[in-house]
């Protein structure tokens, strides 16, 4: 076998094995997304109904609670970025990093200190690399989110929130996450969780509130509710994050995959086509060469007669 | 036909029980609160405890609640826990083995998650 057949059959053989690999990483993330609609389809009624409660508290009582009211002069702001643990995602952790960026920009404008916690390793490399500082990170979970991760997660920023601001304490709450809209898309958006912004939380359910709107009794009392709710709105938020973040990490995933084991196709194809021109140049310079060889000794038999 | 109301029991990853009922007993952090159907607008905190729902077929729905919310409007009643599991969902042994690894640990919430299951389950309040 020629030189050059040799390390075109060699190059196929590997690019069937990345592709083997690739194919693999395709159908695992694609069993994987629908597990995670799942359990986003599954939180989605317990977060339903919290917003709808916490609605009803702060529509219904002219309660002041610091988690509600927006501070005058806000001097600083917590950012939640949730990337992957995992690369060979294609854009997704990038893309989350970039809105991150884009809303740390922004909020910096306003005249806000911007303090970061992450979610995902991802992430957490991105910032230490360029030595930012984090407050904190939290990794290992952002394939499969639980509650309890949530919780965990949840738990630092709802006490930097409640905390006065001049002891460090934050005045404003934004989490940057990546939607899942569908298979195709995914898209990352910046949310800001607290203050409660109610025109965000109501816009779409005003309609349902203006047959609604009961005069709550509350129990104990407005402030003990909801000091009581808050809280978990915060975590239920953060963890309807944590899951629609995993669901667009395998999508992501599933799509970059797809189109490498494409690629690795389109290669495998060029490349058999360049094996084949060669085996062909081979034979055909064996064949030119056997029959130069016998024509000549057919020269030489002729001469010496 | 007695007055119904419409019951959702919701865990924060999962819809625990749904249906309609003529009774529902909790327990907030001021005391038991039972609601039927007609009650005042309500939203109270709940305690750690046993959730009872009458079934409108005249069965019972115990279940285990650990912290949250309950809200009532419209004749329609809100069950909101971080945890909730159904009494015959409970698995009396390890909540058992829990209790007894909550005692010997002094862990007082443990111990506290392990009586409920278990009291949930006995149906006692």
């Amino acid at each position: 076998m020629g030189a050059q057949l040799r390390v075109y059959k060699r190059r196929i053989r590997s690019v069937t094995a990345t592709k083997k690999i690739t194919k693999a990483m395709e159908m695992i993330a694609a069993s994987r997304i629908v597990k995670a609609q799942r359990k986003v389809a599954a939180s989605s009624p317990y977060a339903t109904e919290l917003t709808r409660a916490v609605t009803a508290v702060a529509t219904g009582s002219n309660t002041k609670h610091p988690l509600t009211t927006e501070v005058e002069a806000p001097v600083r702001a917590a950012v939640l970025l949730v990337t992957s643990d995992r690369g060979l995602a294609g854009g997704y952790s990038s893309n989350a990093i970039k809105q991150a960026d884009r809303l740390t920009e922004r909020l910096k404008a306003e005249g806000k200190e911007v303090v970061t916690y992450i979610v995902g390793r991802k992430g957490v490399g991105y910032y230490g690399f360029r030595s930012r500082p984090v407050a904190e990170s939290w990794t290992g979970f952002t394939d499969n989110p639980t509650y309890a991760d949530a919780k965990k997660v949840a738990a630092p920023l709802i006490e930097a929130v409640t905390q006065a601001t001049a002891e460090g304490g934050v005045d404003e709450l934004h989490i940057v996450f990546t939607e899942f809209v569908s298979m195709m898309t995914q898209s990352p958006v910046d949310d800001r969780l607290l203050p409660l912004s109610l025109g965000t939380a109501s816009e779409t359910e005003s309609a349902a509130k203006a047959e609604l709107l009961p005069l709550f009794d509350f129990e104990p009392s407005a402030e003990d509710v909801l000091d009581a709710l808050l809280p978990r709105y915060v975590e239920s938020r953060i963890y309807n994050a944590l899951l629609q973040s995993a669901a667009s990490e395998h999508a992501a995933r599933r799509r970059a995959m797809k189109s490498a084991t494409d690629n690795a196709e389109e290669l495998i194809k060029s490349l058999t086509r360049l094996a084949n021109a060669a085996r062909q140049a081979e034979i055909t310079q064996e064949i030119s060469e056997i029959v130069g060889g016998a024509s000549a000794l057919a020269d030489a038999t002729a001469g010496s007669d | 036909m007695a007055a119904e109301l419409h019951v959702e029991l919701v865990a924060a990853d999962r819809s625990v029980w749904s249906g309609e009922a003529t009774l529902v007993i909790a327990r907030t952090t001021s005391g038991d609160i039972g609601v039927m159907p007609g009650h005042q607008p309500l939203l109270g905190v709940l305690e750690s405890g046993p959730v009872t729902i009458r079934t409108s077929e005249g069965g019972t729905v115990v279940a285990a609640v650990h912290g949250g919310f309950i809200s009532f409007a419209d004749n329609k009643l809100s069950l909101l826990a971080e945890i909730a599991e159904l009494s015959d969902e409970i698995d009396v042994e390890r909540a058992e083995r829990a209790l007894e690894r909550a005692k010997t640990e002094a862990d007082a919430a443990a111990e506290r998650r392990a009586e409920i299951r278990l009291r949930a389950v006995a149906g006692v309040h």
